[in-house]
């Protein structure tokens, strides 16, 4: 279990970027963090990996091996395909034999065993998610941290990437993190939504999403879906009228 | 076809100048026409090749030290701002004084006996901050993203360097030794033309010998070969550039 509590982060100026937050999160569940832009959900993730230290609080619980996912690929341009998924291991020590088989095997996992050798640029946007997906499944992390992955996609990319997410989320069991500002794919995505307010971020309501283990196109039109998102919506709207 | 412009731009200059010459009846000593240029080209290549030889030599040396030198500087620089801030303003004022002005200081410190130390020195002066401030930019370029992940992977300083601040600033280290090898040979020439007492006997001293000589012809040669040296310098490193660079930089298109 992964526990965030009393957590303050400042600015380099003082002011509080989060304050007070306090969030537990239980192994192999899938909490996404909606919240209006500024609200620090991204600051939050960077503690949650170790990126940046809170200013107050502690966290604990982190396991040892973490994916990180942000919002644009971040993948290095003069590497091939292979080599971009191959960086986490290689940073580990791993020799390159070695790490082929996990290699193929995290592109299979993407559906992308076809692209080893592409360089990034022969890509589309949705592609190179994928990749950078892959080289954060490559380590087998028990932790994944999603900081707006899907924002700059369009929505049929997005569905799609959003189905493929849930299947290897339910595949390797691992917990996850995802920050986003639509209410509609945390609720499609999510066991748990944690609804933050901005300056200083906070979370503000919890909530639990009552759906299926297995989600499709049926989930995204039925009632328990509707009300949560209506729920979730009200609250993001509560957090934004604190600010304004 | 466009490939064979400037070729057929020179052929009618070249034209043009002979006829120009020869109609005109300008003396040779003013300016003698292509023709016999080529002939003097001719007639002494020997003695211009082993010229060329000097200078060149020169030349990539002087390159290659101010390539190694300029970019172990700017390694140093990018893992230290107090490394950077004590020694950038020297930097700079050796890029910013002229190389004529210091050449007969450094003629005297080490090229009384030596000449070619002192060549050396001097184009490697000129030849050096191109390498260390496009290096110390290009490491700096660095994705803030990419700089996250290999934080959160734990690489070791030597795993950020080779892996990703060296790849990063491989096109602007590029762009720097495009520049930098021009003025190697730049600095070259002009540190000949300063020290040359006869004992330096690079392309730069044929020039100064054959001016003094009235021998316009063979300077013209002379000249000839160094532009010719300068574009195949250019194009080399062009050529590298294009290697490395061809399948991932957005310099380099899609259909390249």
């Amino acid at each position: 279990m992964l526990t965030l509590a009393g957590i303050r982060k400042n600015y380099p100026n003082g002011l509080a970027a989060l304050d007070r937050v306090d969030l537990t999160i239980a192994d192999g569940s899938f909490t996404s963090i909606v919240g209006p832009s500024g609200c620090g959900k991204s600051t939050l993730l960077r503690l949650i990996a170790g990126l940046a230290s809170p200013s107050q609080g502690r966290i604990e619980g982190q396991p040892g091996t973490i994916g990180l996912v942000f919002q644009d690929p971040t993948l290095m341009p003069w590497a091939d395909v292979e080599s971009n998924v191959y960086l986490p291991l290689r940073l580990a020590g791993m020799a390159r034999a070695d790490a082929a088989p996990r290699i193929v095997e995290a592109l299979a996992l993407v559906g992308l065993a076809d692209f080893a050798k592409a360089y990034p640029r022969a890509l589309s946007g949705g592609m190179r998610m994928r990749v950078a997906i892959a080289r954060a499944m490559v380590t087998q992390p028990r932790l994944l941290l999603m900081d707006e992955p899907f924002a700059a996609l369009d929505e049929i990319t997005r569905n799609k990437l959003n189905d493929d997410l849930l299947r290897l989320w339910r595949q390797q069991g691992f917990t996850a993190i995802f920050v986003t500002h639509s209410v509609f794919e945390s609720v499609y995505l999510s066991t748990e939504i944690a609804v933050m307010t901005p300056r200083p971020g906070r979370i503000l309501a919890r909530h639990v999403v009552a759906g299926p283990a297995v989600r499709d196109g049926d989930f995204r039109i039925s009632q328990v879906y509707l009300d949560t998102c209506r729920a979730v919506s009200h609250d993001l709207e509560q957090a934004m009228a604190v600010t304004a | 076809m466009s490939r064979f412009l400037p070729l057929l731009v020179g052929a009618i200059v070249l034209a043009f100048w002979e006829v120009f010459v020869r109609v005109l009846q300008v003396p040779k000593f003013v300016l003698p026409p292509p023709s016999l240029i080529a002939d003097a080209l001719v007639a002494n290549l020997p003695q211009l090749l082993d010229a060329l030889r000097q200078t060149l030599e020169m030349t990539l040396a002087a390159f290659a030290a101010s390539f190694i030198g300029g970019l172990a500087l700017a390694i140093l620089f990018v893992q230290s701002r107090l490394i950077e801030r004590s020694l950038l303003p020297y930097a700079v004022v050796l890029q910013v004084t002229p190389i004529v002005a210091i050449a007969p200081l450094i003629v005297i410190w080490v090229g009384v006996d030596h000449v070619e130390r002192a060549v050396f020195i001097l184009a490697t002066i000129v030849a050096f901050f191109p390498i260390l401030s496009n290096a110390s930019f290009g490491l700096r370029s660095v994705d803030p993203g990419l700089a996250d992940l290999f934080r959160l992977y734990r690489a070791t300083g030597w795993q950020r360097l080779w892996l990703l601040q060296l790849p990063s600033a491989l096109p602007a280290l590029l762009a720097g030794a495009r520049i930098s090898a021009g003025l190697a040979l730049i600095g070259a020439v002009v540190a000949e033309f300063v020290a040359g007492s006869g004992e330096a006997t690079g392309l730069a001293w044929r020039i100064v010998e054959s001016g003094n000589r009235l021998e316009i012809p063979r300077m013209f040669a002379a000249l000839l070969l160094l532009s010719l040296t300068g574009l195949a310098l250019n194009a080399a490193i062009a050529g590298i550039e294009h290697r490395l660079l061809r399948r991932w930089h957005v310099s380099h298109g899609e259909s390249s």
